[in-house]
């Protein structure tokens, strides 16, 4: 197969929302490849999706509503991706890199023999090489590795939130095809599925995040940060220690490498020193504040704002500061 | 008996690591070397189920001479074998090939029942060796296992998703990856650590393992890594000090002033 033969930008996730946020950066790179941008969407209501999908900046979709595709399974899935692209043969395929995405990807790249960039939290185009170069985080956060792909296609997954979706467009014009598949049926069976142990906290979403970390000498303290996160109205953050080791907030309020990825408008940080593997969490923030009573704190080295001082004094008289601004 | 296969990688430790001077590049050699994370959750996944229901577990490493190191504390905390892959050409594989090279020593060996990993490296972070291995081997994964239950030729495994918990069930042979939160891996005894001290390390290199090293040293490496550049932290840092309530109303103010709060 001759490299000059592949052509095309796709793009997958079996999550539509992250699907969204793909095509918006797919958009781009098909454009100024001057190729479409395909969507491949799979399963129940695959179909009925396509117009969304047209109306979020594909130019085609490939719609297959197999029965063995009805839910996510890694196998089936990489089945019908890895037969489309033999059959189509686009250049570059972009993969939402959601937890299922990432276990999905390296699958289809080991099947079609070609490399596979993970996790990337950018893709820009090479234009005369047409290549798509990559940026990901290794050493928990402490490196930027820009990579790309050898041969073709090239395959890369790309984190969640890592752009933003286009606005739908009702008027955009496209095509659904819908394709079939050679599909084996799956040799795992999915039992069940149950929501994991958690409230409603959604902190990729939230706007305002206030964190908390080892400077919260013990349980009943983490009060005095809430409260500072509703005067403020955004959600409660935390880093390894509060969340992995102590275990006094659930695992949904993590934020760092292992954790959430966060970008909120503001970061607070209380009483946190700014691990590596924290900062890998929310470094994309917009703004960042910092009170930590330790000056040499490294957070203090990647803040907008900060105050040294101690939390217990400091987070209760913010707290009222805050209220008095919201009020005034 | 359940033959198990567990996949470890010895990595830098993170928590000291240094970077050579305005440079983005790791000092290797002063830096203390590791079994990563998640692979000690999955050995020591491994271990459990051969307790309670008999088995043998190998583990299996690709590295220098020096991950002996990572093998021998795998034994202390209870792997029956280990095996090195120690070869030039695998010197720079990405985790495609990386898998591709375990997958020739898993075939070798032979007849496993599960084959476990841990989620990704510390380092690279990856996540694409487990998936990828399965894909060569040609058998059924499950990712991110936060539990996992072995019947007889069944497994159910429970994993651990972004928003949701998925239970589910394969027969073997199987892959499984493993979280943080699956177990708390053991700290081995020292009577432990002197028995493991004596046990033998199988090691192969690529010939050995029926591998042509050539295109292994050519294309080993199906990305290509343009550069490393250290992650840019250009903020502020409008700091204050001294006494609380002033500062929180300087702060305040420069809030205000640059739009960040209060409209």
């Amino acid at each position: 197969m001759g490299v000059e033969e592949f052509k095309g930008v796709w793009v997958f996730s079996e999550n539509y929302e992250l699907a969204y946020q793909l095509l918006g950066k797919g958009r781009e790179i098909a454009d100024k490849l001057k190729v479409e941008l395909v969507v491949v969407s799979l399963g129940a209501g695959a179909v009925e999706r396509g117009k969304v999908l047209i109306a979020r900046g594909a130019d085609k979709v490939y719609a297959a509503e197999d029965p063995a595709l009805k839910t996510f399974q890694v196998e089936t899935y990489t089945d019908a991706l890895a037969g489309l692209i033999l059959q189509h043969k686009p250049e570059m395929v972009i993969i939402g890199g959601s937890r299922k995405g990432k276990e999905l990807a390296p699958r289809i790249a080991t099947r079609l023999k070609v490399g596979c960039i993970p996790g990337a939290t950018a893709v820009e185009l090479d234009e005369d090489k047409r290549q798509l170069v990559a940026t990901r985080v290794l050493y928990g956060g402490n490196l930027f590795s820009v990579e790309s792909c050898v041969l073709k296609p090239q395959i890369v997954s790309v984190l969640p939130r890592s752009y933003e979706p286009l606005p739908p467009d009702g008027g955009r014009r496209g095509e659904v095809v819908e394709v079939k598949v050679q599909v084996n049926p799956s040799p795992t069976t999915l039992l069940e599925v149950k929501p994991k142990e958690k409230g409603t906290v959604k902190l990729e979403d939230a706007d305002i995040i206030v964190s908390l970390g080892r400077g919260v000498k013990k349980p009943e303290d983490i009060a005095m940060i809430k409260a500072l996160a509703e005067a403020l109205g955004g959600q409660l953050g935390c880093s390894r220690p509060i969340a992995a080791d102590y275990r006094w907030l659930p695992e949904e309020h993590w934020v760092g490498l292992s954790g959430r990825t966060v970008k909120p408008k503001v970061y607070v940080a209380c009483g946190i020193s700014g691990q590596i593997q924290h900062l890998a969490g929310m470094r994309d923030s917009k703004k960042i504040l910092v009170i930590n009573k330790d000056r040499e704190a490294p957070f203090f080295k990647a803040c907008d704002y900060g105050i040294v001082g101690d939390i217990y004094e400091v987070v209760p008289k913010l707290t009222v500061a805050v209220k008095g601004l919201i009020k005034g | 008996m359940t033959k198990i296969a567990v996949c470890v990688k010895q990595v830098p430790d993170l928590a000291e690591l240094k970077f050579e001077k305005d440079r983005p590049t790791v000092v290797a050699k002063e830096v203390p070397r590791k079994i990563s994370d998640f692979d000690k959750n999955a050995l020591e996944e491994a271990v459990r189920i051969k307790e309670k229901q008999g088995g043998e577990v190998t583990a299996i490493t690709i590295g220098p001479p020096e991950a002996r190191d990572a093998l021998k504390e795998a034994l202390a905390i209870g792997a029956d074998k280990a095996v090195l892959l120690n070869d030039p050409a695998f010197e720079r594989l990405d985790s495609i090939m990386t898998a591709s090279v375990l997958s020739s020593a898993i075939k070798k060996l032979e007849g496993f029942d599960i084959i476990l990993c841990g989620e990704a490296s510390i380092d690279g972070y990856s996540a694409q060796v487990g998936p990828s291995l399965a894909e060569w081997l040609g058998i059924p994964q499950i990712t991110y296992a936060k539990g996992v239950k072995v019947e007889g030729g069944k497994v159910v495994v429970e994993r651990s998703l972004e928003d949701i918990i998925e239970v589910v069930e394969a027969k073997t042979p199987l892959l499984i990856t493993v979280v943080r939160e699956i177990n708390e891996p053991r700290y081995p005894s020292l009577m432990m650590i002197k028995k493991a001290g004596k046990k033998e390390i199988a090691e192969f290199n690529a010939a050995a393992l029926g591998l042509d090293p050539e295109p292994l040293k050519t294309s080993g490496f199906r990305l290509q890594i343009l550069r490393a550049e250290a992650p840019s932290m250009e903020r502020k840092k409008v700091i204050f000090e001294g006494d609380a309530a002033e500062a929180v109303q300087k702060l305040v103010q420069t809030l205000q002033a640059d739009k960040v709060v209060g409209g």
